[in-house]
């Protein structure tokens, strides 16, 4: 027998059947994410139980509410860590930092999505299967109510992003991250106008997610060829320990950081973001752009500092390239774009690239760096995708740039906040953007990272150039007729909106609301 | 045949003897057989279990075929958690907790069959 199969630990044969234990659970652990899951659960036979009408007026209450009751609990629960369920949660610091980050973001999110002032029966199709530009297709985008199934996906998706954060072993890990990709799939899918953009968006996010949880997958299987475990904390001895060849320990991580950095967005696994941005229903790019990276860097944080902390000479170059060809490619891409969620979608690229800088910096405030900006950026760019459901016309939303001219002179309050959003982005001074990217960059100093920094202070000069030239067309051209008029927001935009623009402002004037959390939290156990 | 990955030398051995017994025959084959085309009517048709072949190759297939698919899914994964959790419940330890857990999946599969009948995907229209 070669040496590595000596390792793997024979579990059915060294434990007889008659002392089998059931693993301790710690409920009071898991119930963030038991809530979640028992909400989408309950939201289902919601479906099964009522008709159309009253079930849309059900679903969202109930939604808010699990995701508010799982929020008390993540912050009752504040002080815990633990590692339970068998090994397979861990229960500590950035773990409860990262659900509340996703249950706060997913209710904002969830408000958004909720929304149905703005369009007849809301932001969704009513019957995801009728083929599209059919006159029943026409007819249902005009009057039909829009389908609350909506719901429980986006909690199977926010549990499954709270399960991705805290999984303490590899397989755990897929689970969650399976359970968390295949709801904003069919999400994707189910814009109520420009069906065909929505579902090919749908369709090339499947097919390249597929793949990517083919990488991730058999990467966990290499891992487990060289360290004989799948848990975090073995993993961890065996980078210093194992007989086995380092080469399936570097193939193994390479395979595991491309489906890690595929649903992170990062450069040269980012072909995907613009078209999904572009053709998801405007709420769910929200929900993906705040949420899904929280969860992607939370998984990406973990894996890195925890299981392979050791190995950090063999990955830091590596994964610092990739952060500089993703704030590169992605601010210089940028330039380029002339439909606002396009513009967008590049900027979350880039902005993945300034996250990953804290990712590499593999020090204490790369961590807490990193999960404030998280957060900052999460709340921004849902205001930003806020703003985008509002500006349209008889077709629905205008995404395209021309259409945006001269906006400020037809509604000067919302291009208000649109420019104060986008200086966030640039990162201006007295907004969250600029304390975020501070943080991330004087991690990144401090851990040795100084060229990525430069790279970092370069890219975020080019990208303040798409973000100004929307500000420039909003405020100096001249409105044309074909300026689409801005709708009224209903009260959950409004609502969403607020949230959104009020927490990058006093994330950026007084950080220190959130900063001493985010200190407090980075500490990772094993 | 030492380390990890040495393990996988029977297996690039099988597959190149594989390789060479189909290349052989192939070969022999080629070299044994007498050489005289023939043209003959049919020869050239699909293979439709000796009856007459009956439309082309490409065909569409109902789209509601789909949901026997899903529901045989559905049922097999069942299944395949069902069978060796019926060979050990029984065995001490396992117990009560053992029966909950798999009351708990069934219910969770149970589900999204109800989901699915009410929707009336179960019906065939």
């Amino acid at each position: 027998m070669s040496p590595v199969l000596a390792l793997v630990p024979l579990a059915e044969e060294s434990v007889p059947a008659e002392t089998f234990q059931l693993p301790q659970i710690d409920y009071a652990a898991l119930a963030p994410m038991l809530i979640l899951f028992g909400v989408a659960c309950v939201g289902i036979l919601v479906e099964a139980a009522f008709r159309r009408f009253p079930r849309a007026r059900i679903q969202l209450p109930l939604a808010l509410l699990g995701a508010l009751a799982a929020l008390v609990v993540v912050i009752m629960t504040a002080g815990k860590r633990t590692i339970t369920a068998g090994g397979a949660i861990t229960i500590d610091g950035p773990a409860l930092f990262l659900q509340g980050s996703i249950l706060v973001l997913g209710i904002v999110a969830l408000l958004l999505i909720g929304e149905r002032t703005l369009e007849r029966g809301g932001a969704f199709v009513a019957q995801a299967a009728v083929t599209a530009n059919t006159e029943a297709d026409r007819s249902q985008a005009a009057t039909s109510e829009g389908a609350s199934e909506v719901f429980p996906l986006s909690m199977f998706a926010l549990g499954g992003m709270m399960l991705f954060s805290t999984a303490n072993d590899l397989l755990t890990m897929f689970v969650a991250l399976e359970v968390f990709s295949l709801p904003l799939y069919l999400l994707c899918a189910l814009a109520r106008r420009r069906r065909l953009l929505s579902q090919e968006a749908a369709l090339k996010y499947f097919l390249l997610g597929s793949f990517a949880s083919a990488f991730f997958l058999f990467g966990v299987a290499m891992i487990y060829g060289f360290a004989g475990r799948v848990d975090f904390s073995g993993i961890d001895q065996a980078v210093v320990g194992s007989a086995a060849s380092p080469l399936l320990l570097y193939i193994g991580l390479a395979l595991l950081v491309i489906g890690l950095l595929f649903k992170a967005a990062a450069v040269p696994f980012h072909v995907w973001t613009p078209d999904v941005y572009q053709g998801a229903p405007t709420p769910i790019t929200a929900l993906m752009a705040a949420c899904t990276k929280v969860a992607a860097f939370g998984g990406l944080l973990r894996v890195l500092y925890v299981a392979f902390g050791r190995s950090q000479w063999d990955f830091q170059p590596v994964i610092g390239t990739v952060a500089v060809l993703t704030m590169i490619v992605g601010a210089v891409l940028a330039v380029t774009q002339t439909d606002i969620k396009r513009l967008l979608a590049y900027s979350s690229i880039a902005n993945a690239g300034y996250l990953l800088i804290g990712v590499v910096a593999l020090n204490k405030e790369g961590l807490s760096s990193s999960l404030f900006y998280l957060v900052a950026y999460g709340f921004t760019v849902l205001a930003a995708f806020g703003v985008v459901t509002l500006v349209r016309d008889a077709d629905g939303e205008a995404t395209h740039l021309s259409r945006w001219a001269g906006l400020g002179r037809r509604s000067p309050l919302l291009a208000g906040v649109f420019t104060f959003i986008l200086l966030a982005f640039a990162g201006i001074p007295l907004t969250s953007g600029f304390t975020a990217k501070f943080g991330v960059f004087a991690a990144g100093v401090e851990g040795g990272q100084t060229w990525l920094v430069i790279a970092g202070v370069v890219s975020s000069a080019i990208l303040a150039f798409p973000y100004l030239r929307v500000v420039v067309l909003m405020w100096l051209s001249e409105p044309s007729e074909s300026t689409p008029a801005v709708s009224i927001p209903g009260a959950l935009t409004s609502a969403a909106l607020m949230i959104g623009t009020v927490a990058t402002l006093v994330l950026g004037v007084v950080p220190t609301v959130l900063l001493p959390i985010a200190t407090r939290a980075a500490e990772f156990i094993r | 045949m030492t380390g990890y990955l040495g393990s996988y030398a029977t297996l690039g051995l099988l597959l190149l003897a594989g390789a060479l017994v189909f290349v052989a025959a192939f070969g022999a084959n080629r070299v044994l057989r007498p050489s005289r085309p023939a043209d003959t009517p049919g020869k050239w048709e699909n293979y439709e279990c000796g009856l007459d072949p009956v439309g082309g190759d490409w065909a569409q297939v109902q789209v509601r075929y789909y949901v026997y698919a899903y529901l045989y899914v559905l049922f097999a994964v069942e299944s395949v958690f069902i069978f060796p959790w019926a060979v050990v419940f029984d065995r001490p330890g396992f117990g009560t907790a053992a029966v909950v857990e798999m009351g708990i999946f069934v219910g969770l599969l149970a589900l999204g069959l109800l989901y699915a009948w009410r929707k009336r995907v179960l019906r065939w229209s």
